[in-house]
């Protein structure tokens, strides 16, 4: 079991991402954009970029992300959660 | 090593010595060959300490992705000593093959059906399973249908048909295509062995891996461990294919190299141009690097893993640059179309190669293709992004002096379109 650290994620779903954006205007230090609109984690390892860890002064601009999502493509995952 | 086509005929119970291990009960073996070579197993009688056992033969899976196969029986919640769920924990024999240069699995259930199902009924008697499943293609269903029907213990096995596209045999879309038909990846935010098929602990294991597990089950991991190395123990199945004179499925020790593995078939090392490991989501040998082993330890520093066991040999006329480009634009017509980065990304790509393969002499395309390669590596719900981004990179590297000669308007091989 990996350990998992005391941080909460913010989960991509790319099956239902559409690249709208919002997210990247409410998180612009954690989330770019590509050419095509869809968000690129810039805080993350290349290959870990759709879980993407929320620094605790960020989490109300991430709860926001996932609520205002249209197309309900983000999830927070708690930190105690089990992958 | 031992060419398939070749008959052997043991009649003995002992385990079988050497490196012909899968197929030591000849071609198309019947209950009644299978029963002679390996003798019976008494799956309730292994489940309590199978899990220890194979944790001792150092198996790793023979899908692709090489993980450590008692790890994942590990994260089952029987094992893991949870009550919640134990009896309806559900184990997935996947033999779907997506890999259109791998023939392993198909000739493993043509030749040795019964190790496969021996397997899955111990791996499901170890996590006690209450739901078995054997997930492969059309062809194949048909060598495992008329096995079952020689036993009277494979009752319980439901049979799916995988379609032959190249991600049907992605852990979730097996779980997906069992589920609703679609073989296509899903999101996940956790792993199967806690919420799989209908949320319920899942085990998905390939099955050349299963046929392991079910010699492992009879002679345990010393004798596993007696053929290949401290570091890659056993045997594995490796499909080898291009510039040989006979196309093989072999059957070769965890050490094997891979320059003996292509000689056996045929391939002469002078016209290679480069050997591509591990299939279509795999990385470029280039001749010199030949002498390795086909062992994960061994290739790592190429970027390489022995993935499915799948070695396409690309003669020294032929063009790698032209070559990957069509198996690119292949790969981007197989994406499911469900992840933007994916979606968008791999035709952009496929399309960048090819004009580098064509001779575009815009010194900008192979950067530009590097960084579009980069940027779809863990944007995806499944893998099929990082594989394909993984090929790309090992051809610019693999076949940068022949990238460097198009830029030239020349092309180093003969076959040039």
């Amino acid at each position: 079991m990996a350990t998992v650290p005391n941080r909460y994620r913010l989960h991509i779903d790319w099956t239902k991402c559409d690249g709208r954006g919002l997210c990247t205007e409410l998180l612009p230090d954690l989330l770019g954009r590509d050419k095509w609109g869809y968000p690129v984690a810039l805080t993350e390892e290349r290959g870990s970029r759709s879980d993407v860890f929320i620094p605790g002064s960020r989490l109300e601009a991430a709860t926001d992300a996932v609520n205002l999502c249209p197309l309900i493509a983000l999830a927070l995952i708690a930190p105690t959660a089990k992958r | 090593m031992t060419q398939l086509t070749q008959q052997v005929t043991i009649t003995r119970m002992d385990a079988p010595v050497g490196a012909t291990r899968l197929f030591a009960a000849g071609g198309r073996a019947s209950y009644r060959d299978h029963v002679a070579t390996y003798g019976n197993l008494d799956f309730a009688r292994v489940a309590p300490g199978l899990i220890q056992e194979l944790e001792r033969s150092g198996l790793t899976g023979r899908g692709g992705a090489g993980f450590a196969v008692a790890r994942k029986f590990g994260a089952m919640p029987h094992i893991r000593g949870s009550r919640l769920w134990q009896s309806s924990a559900v184990v997935i024999a996947n033999g779907a093959e997506g890999e259109p240069r791998s023939l392993k699995d198909e000739t493993l259930l043509r030749d040795s059906p019964h190790l496969v199902i021996d397997g899955l009924l111990a791996a499901a008697a170890a996590v006690q399973a209450s739901k078995l499943y054997l997930y492969t293609t059309e062809i194949s269903l048909k060598s495992v249908r008329k096995a079952i029907a020689e036993r009277r213990d494979a009752g319980a096995i439901r049979l799916v048909e995988a379609p032959e596209t190249f991600i049907s045999g992605e852990a979730s879309a097996v779980v997906n295509a069992i589920q609703t038909g679609a073989a296509i990846p899903t999101d996940r935010v956790g792993r199967l062995t806690t919420s799989g098929l209908k949320q319920r602990p899942t085990l998905v294991h390939n099955v050349e891996t299963l046929a392991h597990v079910a010699l492992i089950s009879r002679y345990g991991s010393d004798w596993f461990r007696s053929a290949g190395s401290e570091r890659d123990p056993g045997t594995r199945l490796v499909t080898v294919s291009g510039a040989v004179t006979r196309d093989s499925v072999l059957e070769v020790p965890g050490d094997a190299r891979i320059i003996d593995i292509l000689t056996s078939c045929g391939a002469v090392q002078s016209k290679i141009a480069g050997v591509l490991v591990g299939g279509f989501h795999g990385a470029w040998l280039t001749p010199e690097h030949l002498g390795v082993n086909l062992s994960t330890a061994a290739l790592a520093p190429y970027g390489a893993q022995p993935g499915a066991g799948i070695l396409y040999v690309l003669g020294a006329d032929k063009c790698g640059l032209r070559f990957s480009a069509d198996v690119v634009r292949y790969l981007a017509n197989e994406s499911a179309g469900q992840c933007g980065p994916c979606m968008f990304g791999l035709p952009e790509m496929a399309t960048l190669l090819e004009r580098i393969a064509s001779g575009d002499r815009d010194p900008q395309l192979a950067r530009d293709l590097a960084a579009m390669s980069e940027s779809v590596v863990g944007r995806g719900s499944c893998h099929h992004p990082n594989g394909t981004s993984r090929l790309v990179l090992s051809t610019l590297s693999a076949f940068a002096e022949d990238a460097q000669a198009h830029l030239r308007g020349q092309c180093l091989r003969v076959e040039y379109r």
